[in-house]
């Protein structure tokens, strides 16, 4: 049985059908994401004075992600137009570059998330702070993991400044504090840390919501990223059989990830810059 | 949209848009090393950009400059339905004199004085 409108435009929308349901399908991602950023809203301005961490994340890295998304986006246009021209071979180096930006995106993001699950915010019995890496790099450790191990110290490298102290102070040390010049080590005792937690979704609401959202945007790109290199594939073969049903199909997965870029527009002021 | 020739057009504009968004990804990093006098001021400017940015990818590379009413029709509901959930948050915020307090603060991250170690 052919199902009906995959080419052929339907009278009443003047679509074909697929594209009225990638439209429906990204009104409610624009609902999911919209939930989220609320969310992200009402915690941001509900969160006490010095508890929103600020300037943890690495902006440079941040923007080098953003461009590889734009050039994504381009790529993908450029790929649907070459097909409508009949250049199949344009088609295939612009998604080509679009799956490698795809691959670059989520590596980065997984070195920028080894980053947090690698440092540390510790709370003092005295009520000070403060933010740095564990010798050793381990990951994940915890106030319980103290314990568990039952350390009587902990060797911990500082960054330069704690996120809490005033924002002028803070940014001019962002870039300091992002290479590799943290203090010497000092030595805490175990006794006088009342709180020890990674930066992971359990540090802070901030953490929460970023890992949240850019988890679920992650997701979003990975999941992108299959059904491109599907119809840059095997899927591929289309073409030869159906040409205009197949550039419609790259016309509906460039929608979807234009949607994906799109909401990176937003996420990355947002979590990187505010 | 289905003319080659119509399509060749397009590819130019694509590029400028391409151009565009990469120089409007600039201001946005280069807006963090200027200190506005409040957090609402700052978070205001930076959506302003993002949404900017955000037009240009929906308008020219999702081709909603010159889509079908049904679209638009899915769109206006989705932006009401948008729009509804974002004036309910803010409206929760000013249900809250404390949340508001923190909005209207001075400094772009007003910070306790929390003893910094060592």
């Amino acid at each position: 049985m052919d199902i009906p409108y995959v080419v052929k435009l339907r009278e009443d929308t003047n679509l074909y059908n697929a594209k009225v349901g990638i439209w429906l399908f990204l009104a409610s991602e624009v609902m999911l994401f919209g939930a989220l950023f609320s969310s992200y809203i009402l915690l941001r301005v509900g969160a006490p004075h010095g508890t929103w961490p600020h300037g943890l994340l690495n902006i440079p890295i941040g923007t080098f992600n953003t461009t590889v998304l734009i050039t994504s986006s381009i790529t993908v246009v450029m790929a649907w137009a070459s097909l409508k021209m009949g250049n199949f071979g344009k088609f295939r180096f612009y998604q080509a570059i679009t799956l490698l930006c795809a691959l670059s995106f989520l590596t980065i993001k997984t070195f920028e998330y080894r980053d947090k699950f690698t440092h540390y915010e510790i709370w003092k019995t005295d009520g000070t702070r403060l933010t740095g890496h564990i010798e050793g790099t381990p990951w994940f450790w915890n106030t319980a993991t103290l314990q568990e191990k039952k350390l009587d110290h902990v060797t911990v490298h500082p960054d330069a400044h704690h996120y809490a102290e005033p924002a002028q102070a803070h940014r001019a040390e962002v870039k300091a504090e992002h290479g590799a010049d943290h203090a010497a080590g000092i030595s805490i005792p175990t006794a006088e840390i009342s709180r020890l937690s990674a930066f992971v979704p359990a540090h802070s609401t901030y953490f929460a919501i970023y890992f949240t959202l850019t988890a679920l945007h992650a997701l979003h790109v990975f999941g992108g990223a299959l059904v491109i290199g599907y119809l840059w594939g095997p899927g591929a073969k289309l073409w030869r059989t159906d040409p205009d049903r197949f550039t419609n199909r790259i016309e509906i997965s460039g929608l979807f990830w234009h949607f994906v870029d799109l909401v990176w527009i937003f996420l990355f002021p947002v979590l990187y810059l505010l | 949209m289905s003319d080659p020739q119509h399509i060749a057009k397009h590819v130019k504009v694509y590029i400028t848009v391409f151009i565009a968004l990469l120089v409007g990804t600039l201001v946005t990093v280069m807006m963090y090393s200027f200190h506005f006098s409040s957090v609402a001021v700052t978070i205001t400017i930076a959506l302003f950009i993002a949404t900017v940015k955000a037009s240009l990818v929906a308008g020219f590379f999702m081709h909603l400059v010159s889509e079908r009413k049904a679209i638009y029709a899915i769109l206006a509901f989705t932006a009401f339905f948008f729009a509804g959930l974002m004036a309910l948050t803010i409206w929760a915020t000013h249900d809250n004199p404390d949340l508001t307090k923190s909005l209207q603060s001075a400094p772009h991250a007003a910070v306790a004085p929390v003893p910094h170690v060592p």
